[in-house]
């Protein structure tokens, strides 16, 4: 142990390590200073929990190429298993709210123990069909049996349950539980972190790139997979167990294919490469489903179109489109190719102004026509069913298809140029 | 079917008995017989489609055979996995270079050694602590010579580097048994030089089987040649008699074999 001590040398890459790991601490410590109305508690509390868990999928699909279709049966069944828990916790039992999702968790394993074992037998597309099948299974039992699945209205509770931590923390105000998924986040985020820089979690990248070859220097694949499996329903049942507490409330929706499919996608969106990608797409998650969804009924349509960009023009997802621009930072010339941006972005606000008006406006039309023809924007009302605002629209659409030209066209010789140079003093 | 060449008596590092593969009704591999010493380097040359990369698949477990006996040091290797039969001391290389096209070509070669270190599946052991793999895997890329392209993403190589690691990646694990797959091919005369003592360094004190087109590479490394021609072994040598051999000369070799033994 203290000659491994002695090999840890100080270099800047543990430097801007330390940096990332105590900011992360950090932000989340403070971010109630700023956020501090029910609502943005609520909201913060439910995209950590969704941090965990679209990790624990990535750890699945990004890092071992295994796409995962019925990912929330180990966090919904790891809910069900904490708020029963929870249940008895009210009723005398004694242990620890605080460490209810550690019983998610341990569920989520288990899950992950009995069902992967079946799942992980096949690789790639079979895989992702048996996940699939797996979800629907649970979800048609989780309608069978309402003693333990409490049948359409679900499994409620209470979470001012037991003995208060430290003599005060009862759980009761959101902000005491707000912290409890910092702390939990905080944890999760390291453990998984630390696991992709083990021999198991390197392995997996490495069946994930090439399984054949993996098979040729003495692992067995299936294993490899079934191991990467158990730990990824352990985090998260963590996250269902945090959402049991969140939420008071576990029902059917917890494992439904609607779950699953939903962490797939912000997932993707976040970007599937990277091991931070799922963290973005989680706060992403909580802007559509939480505040755009209370905003406008036009939401998943939105969020449809949102998505299928991303797969056509930036597969990588978010986190990629942000880590391309390292070598450039790193080079000094962001600001050669900062100004395109600023355009590209001014392009895209317009053009999505053009589409938001267009699609409230039909929808305005089309569903809320017994309301009449005027529609509020921004407190101004417009008269849906006259050509104005759709001539403005066009407009709009005209103004931003003209910049979305130039912003690419600044984009693609800035990004050629700087790269070309990069590269060249490369290989000099 | 010629008789192998004496053998001494201690057992064979491996060794094939009447082993027969077919895919549906056609026989590949059609009866055959291979006895190879500890240390040895064989060549095994042949023509196109004759089964050369079939029986290295059959060797390596990638398929089971039809028929017949695989023994690596004297024990069966019926129904083994690759991975179990690499366990136990047997290691390959592919014709199509098979790489970890996502992973750095340190994390390439300190995947090979994993396993054969003991730490398995283990995910409670952080990789940068395993001072033993970390040098085993820099130890293998200084002796195949990608130390300076240590850190980049493999599937960037150029073709030559590609199949130096995947050379690194077969030898990395320690193996005593090594089998190439035409490691040399595809490459120019200088390259192919180079991975010629690239092979000879890293199998020293090993047996290695390797599948060869390039004459000048068979006669300068191989202690003893097996030709194989349409599933079947037709002479097993040492190089200077399969030069002569008449049998060789027509179905094989024909005027190359000259031109080549330079
Ligand atoms: N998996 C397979 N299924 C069917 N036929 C195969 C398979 N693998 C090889 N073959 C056939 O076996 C023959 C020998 O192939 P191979 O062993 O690759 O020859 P080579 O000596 O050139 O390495 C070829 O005709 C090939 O088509
Ligand atoms: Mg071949």
């Amino acid at each position: 142990m203290a000659q491994g001590a002695q090999k840890i040398v100080f270099r800047p890459l543990n430097l801007a390590r330390c940096i990332i790991w105590s900011g992360f601490a950090l932000l989340l410590l403070v971010l109630p200073l700023f956020f501090n109305k029910g609502f943005a508690l609520t909201l913060m509390c439910q995209i950590g929990t969704i941090m965990i868990f679209s990790l624990s999928f990535n750890m699945l699909l990004g890092q071992s190429g295994m796409l995962s279709l019925g990912h929330a049966v180990y966090s919904g069944l790891g809910a069900y298993f904490a708020i029963h828990m929870l249940n008895l916790i009210g009723k005398g039992w004694l242990f620890p709210v605080s460490l209810l999702p550690l019983v998610g968790g341990l569920a989520g394993a288990l899950f992950g123990v009995l069902f992967g074992y079946v799942t992980t037998k096949k690789s790639g597309t079979p895989f992702a069909m048996i996940t699939l099948g797996i979800g629907e299974l649970v979800f048609a039992m989780s309608l069978m049996f309402p003693e333990f699945f409490g049948g359409e209205g679900g499994v409620s509770s209470n979470r001012i349950a037991g003995e208060p931590l430290f003599g005060f923390i009862t759980f009761g105000p959101q902000i005491q539980v707000y912290y409890l998924v910092a702390v939990w986040l905080f944890i999760c985020t390291a453990a998984m972190y630390a696991f992709t820089h083990t021999p198991l979690g390197r392995i997996a990248n490495a069946v994930r790139d090439n399984p054949e070859r993996v098979e040729f220097i003495g692992y067995e694949t299936q294993r490899v997979r079934y191991l990467v499996l158990i730990i990824s329903g352990f985090f998260a049942g963590i996250a269902g167990g945090l959402g049991a507490i969140n939420f008071e409330i576990v029902s059917s929706e917890n494992v439904s294919a609607i779950r699953s499919g939903t962490v797939l996608l912000f997932t993707f969106i976040g970007g599937v490469p990277f091991f931070f990608g799922p963290m973005i797409g989680a706060v992403i998650f909580g802007f559509f489903i939480v505040v755009l969804a209370t905003i406008t009924k036009a939401w998943l349509l939105y969020l449809g179109l949102f998505f299928v960009m991303m797969v056509m023009y930036c597969p990588g997802g978010i986190a990629t489109l942000i880590m391309m621009q390292f070598p450039i930072v790193k080079a000094g010339r962001f600001r050669e190719i900062f100004p395109s941006y600023c355009l590209a972005v001014a392009a895209g606000l317009t053009l999505l102004a053009a589409l938001v008006f267009a699609v409230e406006m039909i929808y305005h039309l089309s569903l809320e026509a017994a309301a009449g023809t005027t529609k509020a924007f921004f407190g101004y009302d417009v008269e849906v069913a006259s050509a104005t605002p759709w001539l403005g629209v066009a407009l709009l659409s005209g103004i931003g298809a003209v910049l979305f030209v130039a912003a690419r066209r600044g984009i693609s010789t800035h990004w050629d140029r700087i790269m070309g140079d990069i590269i060249r003093s490369q290989t000099a | 079917m010629n008789a192998p060449a004496p053998m001494p008596v201690i057992a064979a590092a491996l060794e094939l008995r009447a082993v027969r593969k077919s895919f549906g009704v056609t026989e590949i591999i059609r009866g055959v017989d291979l006895a190879i010493t500890k240390g040895e380097r064989h060549a095994v040359i042949g023509p196109n489609g004759a089964g050369k990369s079939t029986l290295f698949n059959l060797i390596s477990g990638r398929f089971g055979v039809s028929t017949g006996a695989i023994l690596l040091n004297g024990g069966d290797l019926a129904g083994l996995k690759p991975f179990e039969i690499n366990r136990k001391g047997l290691a390959r290389s592919f014709q199509i270079t098979n790489i970890f096209a996502n992973l750095s070509v340190f994390e390439n070669i300190r995947c090979a050694v994993l396993y054969p270190l003991g730490y398995k599946y283990s995910f409670w052991k952080a990789l940068s602590t395993l001072k033993d793999a970390n040098l085993r895997a820099d130890e293998i890329l200084e002796l195949i010579g990608l130390k300076k392209r240590r850190d980049v993403k493999a599937g960037l190589l150029t073709y030559a580097e590609q199949r130096a690691l995947e050379i690194g990646i077969t030898i990395a694990g320690g193996a005593e048994v090594i089998l190439l797959d035409e490691p040399t091919a595809g490459m120019s005369r200088s390259e192919s030089d180079q991975a010629v003592e690239l092979i000879r360094k890293v199998t020293v004190g090993k047996t290695l089987v390797m599948v060869e087109h390039d004459m000048s590479v068979v006669f300068s490394l191989a202690d003893r040649i097996s030709v194989l021609v349409y599933g079947e072994v037709i002479a097993t040598d040492v190089p200077e008699k399969i030069r002569g051999n008449a049998a060789v000369q027509e179905a094989y070799l024909g005027t190359s074999l000259a031109e080549g033994a330079h």
